[in-house]
């Protein structure tokens, strides 16, 4: 398709300058963005603030990481929510997969019904109140609990798993089956699933993401500190511009630790978002291939 | 007798066999897909406690709800918290801010998507395009706190977007310390962290068009402007519509968290939105009754508008939703 696109006519110069000119400026400027944070969180604060720290680092220093390894409420934040996001994305999967094929399926009564169920949550609900209530009274404010249950159901996941199934898993393949007396559990365990790792890689990584990054449900359901997720924890460093807490005794450290508690902000940023940065560049083509699905029935 | 009842009977009786007939086929799917109930199970006791149960919850925005009486038990009282949010000084300011905000985010991130997938789709070089997508769909990742962590540095008095405008040799302008800059910096820091994302849609459906309409093209004359605005631009135009649909049904639902995070005691004449507002009156001063009529206020209006436009849009151009 491209080697076509692209015969060479002379009036397109302008064209192809203009193109090339937008995107790479468009792109430097997110780049750069996210490589200024690197570039700060490893720099001299009195240095990044005067203007100096533009391309390159000046008065490399890791001290900032040291600081933040040492700070109980990020190591307990870390923990905890790599704690919601396993069990969190386990729980997903468990609910969204099976459902996802079951409505996927021609010959299961009900499914128009059940589908129009969950596509109206999409566009109407109870709201933020009655919501609250609602785990009030099931007793899950405050437990660990509530925030691995909470967000492991997204219908607009299910179509994308849906859709997946409906298009990949052949209908002759489901009725030579049934002459062979498969029953629907055993082809859906031996058949089906083997077929759709690409689905399930899939959704496990947009339900991981999503948890470790979410904020909100945290924010209104968790007061104890103890169960705060890292987002929470961020919040209190990042914006609220709270310093670190670390184990420093030493008034000397203390005083430094104020110093740089700028660079520490940088640092903090490198450090929660490092898990999603590594496995990034190894996945965005799962990612993509989820959007696409998605696509094919808008 | 006359004629036309008596041809009316085997009409009936076809129809009420077909009937039969769909009856059995039912009954015979079911008995061999029962177990398909079981797998959605899960989902639906997740929809019934966390979609459902609350929409049953939110008659006490028509009650004086008190926690020792619980809902139903507490006193019906009409629409009276609608009354006095109508009434109250901050209704005019929530919904100018929440409008505001919707819409400018609405028109001004709407076409950057499509340019830079229409763009990355005639770019020559195939490395380049690689690694501009590689590097614009990172952002989308970014957790909501993190990137407003980075606004509020980027931002601030001795941040780097300062120190950038000083190297240019222009004054230091106070983004944070100004409200009448939170709009902008809220619709243009979305712009950066969702263009590059976005646009991966309209580039799948890119992908869709033939290439034999690009060789037509190229024999006749056309040059890469004119195959961009008279081929691709109108393949995209369904997504859009669809996307525009599906957006302008959130223009009341704006986000919460990004709002919440950038609010600061400057911005607030700007930044109070009615979601903000709802968590603040609801979960820190705990008036249940009227943050949940606050909330139902703001989610009927927003599906009223869905229907709208849904409607709107399968009018005029066959295209919709449902």
């Amino acid at each position: 398709m491209e080697k076509q696109k692209n015969y060479k006519i002379k009036t397109d110069l302008v064209t192809n300058l203009v193109i090339n000119i937008t995107i790479i400026l468009f792109t430097a400027i997110v780049f750069y963005a996210l490589y200024f944070v690197v570039i700060a969180s490893i720099s001299d604060p009195d240095k990044t603030a005067a203007g100096e720290v533009l391309l390159l680092p000046k008065g490399v220093s890791f001290k900032p990481y040291w600081y933040i390894f040492r700070d109980k409420r990020i190591v307990s934040g870390y923990a905890n929510s790599i704690f919601y996001t396993f069990f969190g994305t386990l729980l997903s999967l468990f609910i969204t997969i099976p459902a996802a094929y079951a409505l996927s399926r021609q010959d299961f009564v009900g499914r128009k019904v059940i589908m129009r169920l969950m596509l109206f949550t999409m566009y109407f609900g109870g709201g933020l109140i009655p919501t609250y209530m609602v785990i009030d009274s099931l007793n899950l404010v405050n437990t660990r609990a509530i925030l691995v249950i909470l967000g492991s159901f997204s219908v607009y996941n299910l179509i994308l798993a849906r859709t997946f199934f409906q298009t990949n898993i052949p209908l002759e393949l489901q009725e030579a089956a049934e002459i062979d007396g498969c029953s629907v559990t055993r082809f859906f365990f031996s058949i089906a699933l083997p077929l759709s790792k690409s689905i399930i890689a899939i959704m496990t990584l947009y339900y991981a993401v999503a948890r470790w990054n979410s904020f909100f449900d945290a924010l209104i359901y968790i007061s104890s500190a103890s169960k705060y997720p890292l987002q929470l924890i961020l919040r209190d460093i990042l914006i609220q511009g709270q310093n670190l807490q670390a184990d420093v005794t030493d008034p000397d450290a203390f005083y430094e630790m104020q110093r740089i508690s700028r660079t520490i902000r940088y640092g903090v940023i490198i450090v929660s978002s490092l898990p999603v940065l590594i496995i990034y560049p190894f996945v965005q083509k799962h990612f993509v291939k989820g959007v696409m699905i998605g696509s094919v029935k808008g | 007798m006359d004629n036309a009842s008596a041809k009316n009977v085997p009409a009936a009786n076809a129809k009420k066999e077909l009937r039969a007939l769909k009856w059995r086929q039912y009954k015979k799917n079911i008995r061999k897909t029962w177990v398909l109930y079981l797998f959605v199970l899960p989902a639906l006791i997740y929809m019934l406690l966390f979609n459902y149960l609350p929409m049953y919850g939110v008659q006490i925005a028509f009650r004086d709800y008190k926690a020792t009486q619980g809902i139903i038990g507490s006193k019906w009282v009409g629409f009276k918290h609608f009354k006095t949010f109508f009434e109250s000084y901050q209704f005019g300011q929530l919904i100018k801010n929440t409008l505001a905000l919707s819409f400018y985010s609405l028109i001004a991130g709407f076409p950057f998507p499509v340019i830079y997938a229409l763009f990355l789709t005639y770019l020559d070089s195939n490395r380049l395009r690689r690694s501009s997508q590689m590097i614009t769909y990172a952002p989308h990742f970014i957790s909501t706190v993190v990137y407003v962590g980075m606004i509020t540095l980027f931002l601030g008095r001795e941040g780097v977007v300062n120190n950038l405008i000083a190297k240019l040799g222009a004054s230091p302008v106070p983004f944070m310390g100004k409200g009448e800059w939170f709009r902008h910096i809220y619709v243009w820091s979305g712009i950066l962290k969702s263009t590059g994302w976005n646009s991966i849609m309209y580039i799948s459906v890119l992908a869709t068009v033939p290439p034999e309409l690009h060789e037509a093209a190229i024999v006749d004359g056309a040059n890469k402007r004119q195959r961009m605005l008279y081929i691709d631009l109108p393949t995209l135009l369904p997504t859009m519509i669809i996307l525009l649909i599906l957006n302008t049904g959130q223009l009341l639902n704006v986000g919460f968290e990004k709002a919440f995070l950038l609010q600061n005691s400057v911005n607030l004449d700007y930044s109070e939105i009615i979601s903000t507002y709802v968590y603040k009156i609801g979960i820190l001063s705990s008036q249940f009754s009227y943050s949940a009529a606050i909330g139902l206020f703001n989610n009927v209006i927003n599906f009223a508008v869905i229907l709208f436009v849904n409607k709107m849009a399968a009018k005029y151009s066959e295209i919709s939703l449902w």
